[in-house]
């Protein structure tokens, strides 16, 4: 069977600098498979089979479609098609002033739209050059941890139900996170009336104040979802079946990482120790002190330890932060009158934020008028598809499945 | 009155008239067994994922197995074009013919209909593995190629796990010193059941047994075959209807079969406290059908090549010490005795 990866033992790994980095030298410089390769060129050709999976695939998270050169079961190249969500976001964001454009990016990484508004907001208030007061700043930041876990709930439970099946293990981890999510979702609901596409914020500030109470109910949630965190742990952590799994699986050379622009938790499984939250603090984050968890292994085992201990850090934030919000309005503009009232100044402007998934950036052009000119998402999921050329090289199809359930790719972003 | 029970009378003295009514009366209580044990299965399991699971459909949705199978006789026979059609539209039939056909070897009672075959153990074995064809004719039919993925793992898993399966089998063979199974459960009266004496050997061949049996009915944690979130649903995609209906009843029968064989190798069968007969029997089949479930909505599965190592490795060689072992231990207490 599959012993423990030597490097998930609490000893320090060799490091190695690359480019002033320090990166684990065990998966730094991997040899790359060639995702150009021409099938006839492959050795055993007359045993090539090529296999489409998806767009309708269980375990594709939506309508990936991942077409596998396999030799039995084996795959030799793979090649990822997307655009099969592909709604024109940018486009119509082009066509829409501020007020009227956050709706639409939270269709686009709909497992967690808030972070997907901010990352809008927050565009327009650097091109506007408004700085939402205090308390909106602290709202913020709490909202984007409660979505962080409950995003990193959906993600395990599909991720073990790629392992386990619907009709199986995995479909219980996957009903049992969703019991915690759904406590998540009750606060988002409480505070602004959805449970999915909130339309929560709004350029210079928040478009919902706390309603009563709701301090403590997020301090009594996140004492529920610590605990079961711990079940969690219990069911996945040492298990021999899991790890047996993931351990050692789909590893992630760092530089090809960093390559390939990924980011969160697939970037810091890989020895890369990088987080907006703490690099290029935005929102309340410069006020507590963000601890980010980084992993040496780089396989699919790393990017789950890596993904619970965000949660866990994600529950300290919220807890730090909910005990004390400063009082004050949760806006820095009048409600404008109508939608075109807010004219942006000519410029352009790019912003990044830490999404459950990496780094979502907005990147605006104005020319003056009420609409931006040009409106680019820089979507995480998309980086992330990007690696499965590489990492799907020499896996069978089980573990394709589990390598990409890891990346914790979200369709509806990848394709917009 | 008495008109019909001298008729019935009659048809009861001519022997192959019996057996069919046997036989008819066998395989419908097996196939409610079977039907009512995927309904207990979807309650269980959706009390072990917090949710009711059925309810609509008669007291606690047990009707609603039966509901499930009038939809899948009403749907469309659909053959995709590309089959191999007359091996395709086969295979259904073949599937629950093999896993039935088991059953005339196992006896559920000591003088039952079940022929009392002196190499009962064998043929059951042997007939159970016949599921291999079925299988891998419906992967290959199907012209999908996910099916075909599905019925290569399913070859290579059902054959693998074959030999610790026979060879745990073997143990209480050994013991006994006979093939027949009602010898065997013989052989484990007075609480001798051969999972607990002699101690040690019997427990651990019934763990092999277990597992084995697990992986040959392709259940989780062994369930590589359909591994529907890999294969779509493996040698199974495109069925559809009654069709797939077939198949999936095949695979609770086989269960349930396979379980009925455990508990006879190693739980002594009819015996129990209180008078023996049929009861125990059946409490001890579907006790070990249900921890079947159990750990199915428990775990996750192996990918296929961790599964044929994991045989191959471990479940081998343990197979073959146990059935050292228990050569060992009938020599000597033969010796004994």
């Amino acid at each position: 069977m599959v012993d423990a990866h030597p490097s998930h033992e609490p000893v320090a790994p060799a490091l190695v600098e690359v480019s002033g980095l320090s990166l684990p030298a065990a998966i730094t410089h991997l040899p790359r498979p060639d995702p150009y390769l021409n099938v006839e060129d492959y050795e055993p050709e007359a045993d090539a089979m090529a296999l489409n999976m998806g767009p309708q695939h269980p375990s594709t998270h939506g309508v990936l479609r991942l077409k596998l050169f396999l030799d039995g079961e084996i795959c030799f190249k793979a090649v990822p098609y997307v655009g099969y969500l592909h709604r024109g976001v940018e486009k119509l964001l082009e066509n829409r002033t501020a007020i009227q454009s956050v709706p639409y990016v939270d269709k686009n990484d709909y497992v967690s739209p808030l972070t997907g508004e901010l990352a809008l907001v927050m565009a327009y208030e650097a091109l506007l050059d408004v700085e939402p007061p205090p308390r909106a700043q602290v709202l913020r930041t709490i909202l984007m941890e409660l979505q962080r876990i409950a995003s990193h709930h959906l993600w395990l439970g599909t991720f073990c139900l790629d392992m386990g099946g619907a009709l199986g293990g995995g479909s219980s981890v996957f009903l049992y996170n969703f019991r915690e999510r759904e406590l998540i979702l009750d606060l988002l609901e409480a505070l602004t009336g959805q449970r999915m596409h909130y339309n929560a914020l709004m350029v210079g500030g928040n478009r919902h104040d706390v309603p009563p109470g709701w301090e403590e109910k997020v301090l009594a949630t996140m004492d529920r979802v610590e605990d079961r965190l711990a079940e969690y742990e219990a069911m996945t952590v040492d298990n021999h079946i899991f790890r047996s799994r993931t351990v050692g699986v789909g590893v992630l050379d760092p530089l090809l990482a960093l390559e390939a622009g990924a980011g969160g938790a697939n970037l810091r499984a890989s020895g890369v120790d990088h987080d907006l939250r703490r690099d290029a603090p935005y929102a309340a984050y410069g006020q507590v002190d963000v601890r980010i968890p980084v992993e040496t292994a780089g396989d699919c085992y790393a990017r789950f330890l890596v993904r619970i201990a965000e949660m866990r850090e994600a529950i300290r934030i919220v807890r730090l932060l909910v005990s004390g919000i400063p009082e004050g309005p949760i806006g820095a503009l009048k409600p404008p009158r109508h939608v075109n009232a807010v004219k942006l100044p000519p410029g352009e402007v790019y912003v990044g934020i830490e999404s459950p998934r990496g780094e979502l950036g907005t990147y605006l052009i104005s020319d003056g008028s009420p609409i931006p000119v040009r409106v680019k998402i820089r979507p995480p999921s998309l980086h992330a598809v990007s690696l499965l050329p590489y990492l799907c090289v020499g896996a069978t199809v089980s573990d394709i499945v589990v390598i990409l359930g890891s990346l914790d790719p979200i369709l509806g972003e990848v394709d917009r | 009155m008495s008109r019909v029970l001298d008729a019935l009378r009659m048809i009861w003295e001519i022997g192959w008239l019996r057996g069919l009514v046997v036989g008819f009366v066998t395989l419908t209580v097996v196939m409610l067994i079977a039907a009512f044990t995927i309904w207990f299965e979807r309650k269980w399991s959706g009390r072990m994922q917090n949710r009711p699971g059925p309810t609509e459909r008669g007291y606690g949705g047990w009707l609603q197995i039966f509901a499930d199978f009038f939809k899948l006789l009403q749907k469309e026979n659909l053959t995709p074009t590309a089959t191999d059609r007359r091996l395709f539209d086969f295979v259904p039939p073949i599937v629950v013919f093999v896993v039935l056909s088991s059953l005339a070897v196992v006896p559920y009672v000591p003088q039952g209909p079940a022929a009392d075959a002196s190499v009962g153990v064998l043929l059951a074995l042997a007939i159970s593995s016949l599921m291999v064809f079925p299988v891998w004719a419906a992967g290959w039919s199907s012209n999908n190629k996910w099916a075909l993925l599905g019925a290569m793992r399913a070859v290579a898993q059902s054959i693998s796990y074959e030999i610790p399966l026979v060879l745990s089998a073997l143990v209480p063979v050994i013991l006994a010193g006979s093939f027949r199974l009602t010898e065997i459960v013989g052989a484990q009266a007075d609480w001798h059941w051969f999972a607990f004496w002699p101690p040690g050997p019997g427990l651990a061949a019934f763990v092999l047994f277990y597992l084995s049996s697990l992986a040959e009915a392709n259940r989780i944690p062994f369930d590589i075959p359909e591994a529907e979130s890999e294969l779509v649903a493996g040698a199974t995609t495109e069925y559809g209807g009654m069709k797939f209906g077939m198949f999936y009843l095949g695979e609770y029968v086989h269960t349930f079969v396979a379980s009925s064989l455990a508990a006879l190798l190693f739980f002594g069968g009819w015996e129990g406290p209180g008078p023996d007969g049929l009861h125990w029997m059946l409490a001890k089949a579907l006790i070990l059908t249900a921890s079947v479930i159990h750990v199915r909505w428990t775990l996750v599965r192996y990918r296929s090549d961790q599964l044929l190592r994991l045989c191959w490795t471990y479940f081998v060689p343990a197979a073959l010490v146990l059935v050292f072992a228990a050569g060992l231990w009938r020599i000597l207490a033969g010796g004994l005795a």
